[in-house]
């Protein structure tokens, strides 16, 4: 029962790993942009939670409402002054200035808010549990994992039933052509950073609320949501949740034999697929 | 002439260091169909991408409807209601069929094209709506981008090629088409390889030669001699 | 008046003769410098190495790796475990080091170089927090904590401390000649010229019969061992190891990053002017802790997006200068002689 009981945990931790890699695995697929910020970005989210809850003494779900829009706003800004300016053949650009915002952005948060874990206050959702078929469940890692599915199944309904996921789409296709139907591309990016780091807030939050945090830990949860994204297979996002799936459990169960194993199982678990499946579990079928 | 809708003015066009056009003059009227002729190379697909933005030119060297577009974004320049059929079709493989038309309304431009119209106009694109644009045979697919470019309601509609790689009896049909098309009074530009049909569809013609117009005039009073010469360049 | 292509020009030779003039004066630093400098230009030396290895895998093999402190470490654990399990003397164990990361750097290539571009980035990221997450699993080692290096076998490098700090300068300089000189033979040589090609053109220097996936092998190959080296050598001058110093991603590759982007990536001459700036800078501005850092991210992103060649790049549109002859020139030679 312990077994069963790891493995579910390890689902549940894997909504998370799916909300981290889910706009990685999104400004990918519109722009070819790798973001080496994106975990520092998950970690501004969860300082401005902890701000905005301290402040105006609200819920860290209710703080969502000013948190994600806040960051969608920083994502834009930040994709049309600095990073459409980097997108090219070169590979080189956008890696180094994205890699520059990362040490910025965390020494800016250690200036801010210093070394200092920090936790958000959630109240008794926090310890709440359900009893599922002789399993004791806790509420928050339940509550996350609904969540995943809820935004993977929007950031799905926006990319191919929206004409917002069409311009996506075309954008990534050919930007030249999509041009000449008036499709502006550094708004079409920008867009598609807002929206990423829209997600990125939720997945902050959730993650303030779950853990402590410092402004160091943001390296980690890039390579999370890197993780989540090979293993499921790069431009499938329903892959992706899988993907975060695979490192949950396989981090629970390393954990549950030793728990300096936790992180080194996930790493392996993610280095077998490479190994065994370079282009992931579920690539996206090309048309 | 009356007063001409589109005009370059000593148009230099540039690829890098490359120079693919050099002091090009042209005027086009409104609701005229002219036809651009030339050999590879001669620069007829660089003209299109100049006046589409594509290719980034100054200012002044492009004016339409009295505006000076040289300098344009390609994005911007599709919002004034001039829209390219590019060479080689390039639809959007992720889109599918009516996806593709759709996306080709973004600019929002009112009149009379819409997804009905253009389903009129090419019914196995009504059939096929659903399918990936990919799946399309190479003239089903020169049909969605005619349609893509339509959807715009473009004052100015660019063809690129429409020929290129398409067997005979389908360019026959696109060809007999096209007066359809242009006969709401829309000016068009088509740039192709194969004389016989660019002439039998326009009332004007330019000859392109190595980046400069070789030749000009009324399609019925240019003879093929003179075509021939202004073509290759060399005395028949 | 004739034509004739060389690679050599006035600027390199002069460059060479005050290259060789300054080695001299700094080979003679420790009898010359006070402890603490010696100590700031040792680190120099080390901070200049690995620059220029990360310069020769991102800027001329397209290889950008944010994980390359996995050799750092790898090399400075070597040291620490050989000496204390095996009994080598620390010069060998470090030697040893870059012996195996060799080694197992082969594997490793296998499996990361499946990724493509800014994945296998964060891909070398991966490795390198696996090499961290065993290593503290290493109890032998100190596990988590880390370990110091043994009295005797710091003492077996040198009896005194002044010899031990002259030594391990030495060491540094050395290194860093050799890296120099090794990376400029390399660029050089028919590999060098082929990496180039790569670097300008994978397509065109496929259809020229350059194996690609080979040349960038040997690349990762060479660079994790001369790491591996000079990770040995950090950690000889610390004397004290743990994973996360030795793994860290901040010391041993943001910085390095930097350095090479602010002085100009993919020359060889900018590792060199990035790591003299970067010391300069830091000196001036370590008083200020996190700002200095943010004010280098910010220069950085700067320099990327307004000057991509770095500051040797802008000083060479304004001068032509080339201190290492790495590129052929066409002069004019009015003489007779001219072949």
């Amino acid at each position: 029962m312990d077994w069963i009981s790891a493995i579910v945990q390890g689902t549940l931790l894997g909504g998370l790993y799916a909300l981290f890699a889910a706009g990685l695995s999104l400004i990918f697929g519109v722009m070819r942009l790798v973001n080496i910020a994106h975990g520092d970005l998950i970690v501004l989210a969860a300082y401005m939670g902890l701000s905005t809850t301290v402040m105006l003494g609200i819920h860290p779900f209710v703080a969502l409402l000013i948190v994600a829009p806040a960051m969608a706003g920083i994502g834009y800004v930040l994709q049309r002054g600095i990073l459409n300016r980097t997108l090219g053949d070169d590979i080189l650009p956008p890696l180094l200035v994205t890699f520059g915002l990362s040490v910025i952005l965390q020494n800016a948060l250690l200036e801010a808010y210093s070394a200092d874990p920090q936790k958000m206050n959630a109240g008794v959702i926090e310890t709440a549990s359900v009893p599922v078929g002789g399993l004791t469940l806790g509420v928050l890692p339940l509550l996350t994992f609904a969540i995943a599915v809820a935004v993977i199944a929007g950031l799905q309904f926006i990319f191919y039933r929206t004409s917002l996921g069409r311009a996506f789409r075309a954008t990534s296709d050919n930007s030249d052509i999509a041009q000449l139907m008036g499709l502006n591309k550094a708004h079409v990016f920008g867009m598609a950073m807002a929206l990423a780091l829209a997600v990125t807030a939720i997945a902050g939050i959730l993650l303030g609320v779950r853990t402590s945090f410092d402004p160091s830990v943001g390296g980690a949860r890039l390579i999370f949501g890197f993780e989540a994204v090979i293993i499921g297979g790069l431009g499938n996002l329903w892959g992706t949740l899988a993907g975060g799936v695979i490192l949950g459990v396989a981090q629970t169960l390393g954990a549950k034999i030793d728990p300096g194993w936790q992180l080194l199982a996930g790493h392996i678990a993610f280095l077998v697929v490479l190994a065994v499946r370079p282009q992931g579990l579920f690539p996206r079928v090309a048309h | 002439m009356p007063k001409p809708v589109l005009s370059l003015h000593k148009l230099d066009a540039h690829y890098g260091d490359f120079q693919a056009l050099f002091g090009v003059d042209m005027d086009i009227a409104a609701g005229e169909v002219v036809a651009i002729i030339g050999a590879n190379g001669a620069g007829k697909t660089t003209l299109l991408r100049s006046i589409a933005g594509l290719l980034k030119n100054q200012a002044a060297q492009v004016t339409y409807q009295g505006d000076a577009i040289g300098a344009l974004r390609a994005d911007l320049v599709a919002h004034k209601g001039i829209a390219l059929v590019p060479e080689g079709r390039q639809l959007f493989p992720s889109l599918s069929v009516e996806e593709n038309l759709q996306i080709g309304a973004h600019t929002g431009r009112a009149g009379p094209w819409s997804l009905d119209k253009v389903y009129g106009l090419f019914p196995i694109l009504k059939e096929r709506k659903d399918q990936a644009s990919t799946t399309l045979s190479g003239g089903q697919q020169q049909m969605v981008a005619i349609g893509r470019a339509l959807m715009a309601n473009p004052d100015v509609i660019l063809f690129d090629e429409i020929s290129l790689g398409l067997a005979p009896v389908i360019i026959k049909s696109i060809y007999d088409v096209l007066p359809n098309i242009v006969g709401d009074g829309m000016t068009a530009l088509i740039v192709e390889q194969d004389i016989s049909k660019a002439l039998s569809v326009s009332s004007r013609v330019y000859c392109l030669q190595e980046g400069r117009v070789s030749l000009t005039g009324a399609t019925n009073t240019i003879s093929r001699d003179d075509i021939t010469r202004a073509y290759f360049g060399v005395g028949a | 008046m004739t034509a004739r292509i060389s690679r050599t020009s006035r600027s390199a030779q002069v460059a060479m003769v005050i290259a060789a003039l300054g080695l001299i004066v700094l080979a003679a630093a420790p009898w010359w410098a006070g402890r603490a400098d010696l100590r700031l230009l040792g680190e120099i030396y080390l901070y200049l190495s690995l620059a220029m290895l990360w310069n020769l895998m991102a800027g001329y093999a397209g290889l950008v790796s944010v994980g390359q402190q996995a050799y750092v470490g790898f090399g400075g654990y070597m040291l620490f475990a050989l000496t204390m399990f095996a009994g080598l003397h620390p010069i060998l164990a470090i030697l040893a080091g870059g012996v195996l990361a060799a080694l197992l750097s082969v594997p490793i290539a296998a499996l990361i170089f499946r990724l493509k571009g800014a994945y296998f980035a964060i891909g070398t990221w991966v490795m390198a927090e696996v090499f961290r997450l065993s290593f503290a699993q290493a109890s032998s080692l100190g596990g988590g904590s880390g370990s110091s290096l043994p009295v005797d076998v710091v003492k077996s490098f040198a009896a005194s401390r002044s010899g031990r700090e002259a030594l391990s300068y030495w060491l540094a300089l050395g290194a860093a000649v050799v890296v120099i000189a090794c990376v400029y033979l390399f660029l050089r040589s028919n590999r060098g010229l082929a990496l180039t090609a790569i670097r300008d053109s994978e397509v065109a220097a496929a259809g020229l019969g350059i194996n690609i996936w080979r040349t960038k092998l040997e690349v990762y190959v060479v660079t994790s061992a001369f790491t591996a080296i000079i990770g040995g050598l950090i950690f000889l001058q610390k004397l004290r190891i743990s994973p996360d110093a030795a793994f860290s991603v901040n010391d041993w590759t943001a910085f390095v990053i930097f350095i090479v982007v602010i002085g100009g990536i993919g020359t060889l001459e900018g590792p060199i002017i990035g790591t003299i700036l970067f010391f300069l800078l830091r000196e001036t501005l370590a008083d200020l802790g996190t700002t200095y850092l943010i004010v280098l991210g910010l220069v950085a992103i700067g320099i990327m997006l307004k000057a991509p060649k770095g500051v040797w790049g802008l000083i060479r549109s304004r001068f032509d200068l080339e201190l290492f002859p790495l590129s052929y020139r066409v002069k004019s030679d009015n003489s007779d002689k001219g072949a």
